[in-house]
């Protein structure tokens, strides 16, 4: 099963740029979102990633970060964030290969690539949603969005 | 199941039966290449159950990966001021590989636009929040990619590029309809 609401996130130290780590722990304070996926390089249209591109305006409206995590190295995302124009981290759960994925349950051992996962962590490193897709099937932004809302409106 | 959060309202661009029992939402973005292979098979759907069906297109428009997405889709609702929505939409979709800023001025001068009142448009700020709020509600109701369709108000989750799966997934609301 994985990680799901009211589980602590496990942190991570991982590395979002050939010579830059980025760990949870810096994001402490604000809401984070993690979308892992299968890997970089898959059809544009229907690209998750290209999708929530897009859709980072309305995170920030919600004051939270978004961060995407596959297996790929520092190397690969750099590459595939250039080539899609993407304006968030990508971080290389690559040394020791899926370490971070295995820690929140959605690592793929037939594969060896990460699920098609989704966590939205609260501003005190809490899991408030989570939610595991099918790999071949792109989750879009609503449950993300919607979770999001929701954890606003408690708070207000 | 992903449904539509939005209902189709005054500002959506419709074609079709507007008080056909079935409504079907596009979500498209003009430079995305599948929403161009959808749009012939929408003009068969149409041409066939044009009087049975109520169609609408909203913008989704990716724009880092389609870089011009987004200024057509404002030309199209400049053409929409001037009563040829339509027409716009049907000539980028058409001509999508040519799209660029100059030649959506060229379509505008095709379909007989006043040219002064166009280039105003362009950078109407109520035009831009409109697509931002189609966006938004495409957003909000599961769109994961571009096209999709909503049948009264759920995500065709069968579509697959080709007319049969739209003809399917309508004759099967169809059916539904009148039991």
């Amino acid at each position: 099963m994985i990680l799901s609401k009211g589980n602590t996130a496990p942190d991570f130290n991982l590395f979002a740029t050939p010579d830059q780590r980025l760990s949870l722990n810096e994001l402490k304070g604000n809401r984070v979102i993690i979308a892992f996926y299968p890997a970089d390089w898959s059809p544009v249209c229907g690209d998750q990633m290209a999708l929530y591109n897009e859709t980072l305006d309305f995170f920030r409206k919600f004051k939270a970060q978004l961060v995407g995590i596959s297996v790929d190295s520092k190397w690969c995302h750099t590459a595939f964030a250039e080539n899609r124009k993407l304006n968030f981290p990508l971080l290389a759960d690559f040394e020791p290969k899926g370490a971070i994925a295995k820690a929140y349950d959605v690592y793929n051992e037939i594969t060896g690539e990460c699920k098609r996962a989704l966590f939205v962590i609260d501003e005190d490193g809490i899991i408030q949603w989570s939610y595991l897709s099918p790999d071949a099937i792109n989750p879009g932004a609503d449950g993300i969005l919607d979770a999001l809302q929701e954890m606003s409106q408690i708070k207000n | 199941m992903s449904s539509l959060k939005l209902a189709v309202n005054p500002n959506d661009h419709h074609l079709g039966n507007a008080g056909a029992a079935l409504t079907l939402v596009e979500y498209g973005d003009f430079q995305c290449p599948h929403c161009k292979l959808a749009h012939p098979l929408i003009k068969r759907l149409l041409n066939e159950k044009g009087s049975e069906l109520h169609f609408v297109f909203r913008n989704f428009p990716l724009r880092e990966i389609h870089p011009y997405a987004f200024t057509a889709a404002i030309a199209a609702e400049a053409a929409g001021k001037q009563g040829k929505f339509w027409e716009m939409h049907d000539l980028i979709f058409e001509n999508q590989e040519m799209l660029n800023t100059d030649y959506l001025f060229s379509l505008a001068g095709m379909i007989g636009l006043d040219p002064a009142q166009f280039a105003k448009d362009l950078t109407s700020k109520k035009i831009m929040n409109k697509i931002e709020t189609d966006f938004e509600s495409g957003l909000r109701s599961g769109v994961n990619g571009t096209p999709s369709f909503f049948l009264n108000d759920y995500l065709i989750v069968s579509y697959n590029e080709t007319y049969e799966s739209l003809l399917d997934a309508i004759q099967m609301e169809f059916k539904m309809n009148q039991q």
